[in-house]
């Protein structure tokens, strides 16, 4: 009997390991195989064998896009965070159903909006005609001659926000839905604001939810090749154009990968946020 | 004094919600201008004239922008049969099966969207120029599915988990195998998640720019690269049309989203 129940699991698992083996062959060819590629590539000398020289090229010209792509990234993901939770929050906590109505309808509509075409958009709503200063100009906001173009590192950070709130709020909104109202309710008619219920009591729960959003947004941000070389053409750019520049300009592969490891050590500490978050979680009884 | 408080509160939550509008709304509607706009320059707040010109020469059934529609749908179908093949059995693995190392093998679904892509596609499209198979619809459907593949197997394995174990307990208990359970009751009741999943891929392959740009180019031309080559060119309302065909689907999808990903379903993604 023993035996046999033994014998059951082990074949459940070797089923598992089957249903699963194909998915994630295709992520090692097309990922894990790669990515080797391009650390062997990163850290060869030009005559072979190991060296640093492709780091010491990609510091001396592109440290200052390193700092402006660090910048950038995590400026755009607190902001959506802090959007992000502002929207969920007030779906989820607000009493005025015309407001939670309204937005309910509104905030998703950048979240399929593919980058490319949000790029566009912005290139020319922040444009120094664009329409965001006209109206501004309309509205005696501002004077004409104060019009300026957002088409720099503002409008990067702008694009990025307007593109990933939507998705982050939707993820947390979620949620914050499925929580145990009771708990929430309680908190509220215990005197707290409904802020304070939020950041709280609501919050902390869905965190694990909200980390993830995050994680993958801080991710896209710094695999997004369309946003800077549509939104802000310029130096300093970020490093993805810089990637794309040394490959199509150069065929230099080995600049290009060391300022590629040079990314994948920046999503690493989102990365390492991740992991341990779920050890935690797996570790809790 | 409470009623001024409230009267104050409620004009300042449309204050907000009034500029939240616009600047939601704002960069589309600049978008929808341009295409509509046949001359449009400095020191006019609107478009001078406008015209359907080049909403004509956009689909002309010659022109480019047809034949780009064409490959970018043909990829985004290929690449959701690719995705669902691998994702549906992985998922149901994920959710139900005992699965030695699970958040391990959680975490490599992930990795291809947890890294940032660039680095990547430089190598696969040095990798696939070997292999000769650069510039051909088979690499971008293959850097697509790989690409896509978290949203389908996490959002599949979020489905099959949300499905109610009793249902396919009692389905053994009349006798059904493992698998006429799983093809009659789990897979139905986990279907409106796993078809959530194969649109999340299409739309993600449907818009997709980086990969294309380095494996596709210049034989694959999509829509999105399209859309490039027309902005860089300075052709702002072919750039505008374009960018008004790719928002289709995406709208579209997003009406419906609510009915496809419930929220006990969404609860359980990445979980």
């Amino acid at each position: 009997m023993l035996r046999k129940r033994g014998i059951m699991s082990l074949s459940q698992r070797q089923l598992a390991l089957l249903l699963i083996a194909p998915g994630l062959s295709l992520v090692a060819v097309l990922f894990l195989y790669p990515l080797c590629f391009s650390l062997v590539s990163a850290f060869t000398g030009p005559e072979g064998g190991f060296s640093l020289q492709a780091f010491r090229k990609a510091f001396e010209l592109y440290s200052g896009d390193i700092l402006f792509t660090i910048v950038i990234v995590v400026t755009s993901c607190a902001l959506t965070a802090l959007a992000a939770v502002a929207i969920a929050g007030t779906l989820t906590l607000d009493e005025n159903p015309w407001v939670v109505g309204t937005l309910r309808a509104l905030y998703r509509w950048p979240l399929f909006i593919p980058f490319i075409v949000a790029a566009q958009c912005m290139r020319t709503f922040l444009a120094k005609n664009g329409l965001m200063n006209n109206t501004f100009v309309s509205l005696g906001l501002i004077e004409p001659l104060q019009a300026v173009s957002y088409l720099d590192w503002r409008g990067i950070i702008i694009t990025f926000v307007w593109k990933q709130t939507p998705f982050v709020a939707l993820l947390l909104a979620g949620a914050l839905a499925s929580l145990d109202r009771a708990t929430l309710e309680a908190g509220r008619n215990l005197g707290a604001s409904r802020l304070r219920v939020l950041i709280e009591l609501a919050l902390p729960q869905a965190m694990p939810t909200l980390l993830v959003a995050l994680v993958l947004t801080f991710v896209t941000m710094l695999s997004v090749l369309s946003v800077p070389m549509m939104v802000a053409g310029s130096q300093p750019t970020m490093l993805t154009v810089d990637m794309a520049f040394r490959i199509n300009a150069y065929g230099d592969y080995a600049t290009a990968n060391a300022l590629g490891v040079i990314t994948y050590l920046i999503s690493a500490g989102a990365a390492v946020l991740y992991l341990r978050h779920g050890m935690a979680k797996e570790s809790a009884p | 004094m409470s009623r001024v408080a409230s009267l104050l509160r409620a004009s300042l939550a449309g204050v907000l919600l009034a500029a939240f509008s616009f600047a939601l709304i704002g960069p589309l509607a600049n978008l929808a201008l341009w295409s509509v706009a046949e001359r449009w320059y400095t020191p006019y707040k609107l478009p001078v004239t406008y015209g359907t010109r080049y909403w004509e020469q956009v689909f002309r059934p010659t022109g480019d922008a047809m034949a780009s529609l064409g490959t970018s749908v043909w990829i985004a179908v290929l690449t959701v049969v690719v995705a669902l093949a691998l994702s549906v059995p992985a998922g149901y693995a994920l959710a139900r099966l005992k699965l030695p190392m699970r958040s391990l093998f959680m975490i490599v679904f992930l990795l291809p969207q947890a890294f940032p892509s660039v680095a990547i596609y430089i190598n696969v499209a040095r990798i696939f120029y070997k292999l000769g198979i650069n510039g051909t619809v088979l690499g971008v459907v293959l850097v697509h599915a790989a690409h896509g593949l978290v949203y389908s197997v996490w959002i599949a394995a979020a489905a099959f988990a949300a499905v109610d174990k009793d249902l396919e307990l009692a389905a053994r208990n009349i006798g059904a195998s493992a698998l006429r359970t799983f093809f009659t009751v789990t897979l139905p009741l986990a279907a409106p998640g796993v078809i959530a999943s194969g649109i999340f891929v299409f739309l993600e392959s449907l818009d997709e720019f980086t990969g294309t740009f380095f494996v596709g180019v210049p034989q694959v031309m999509t829509l999105p690269l399209l859309l490039y080559n027309a902005a860089m060119g300075g052709n702002y309302q072919v750039a505008s049309i374009t960018a008004l065909i790719l928002l289709v689907p995406s709208v579209l999808f997003m009406l419906f989203i609510e009915r496809f990903l419930r929220a006990d379903v969404l609860a359980k993604v990445g979980a």
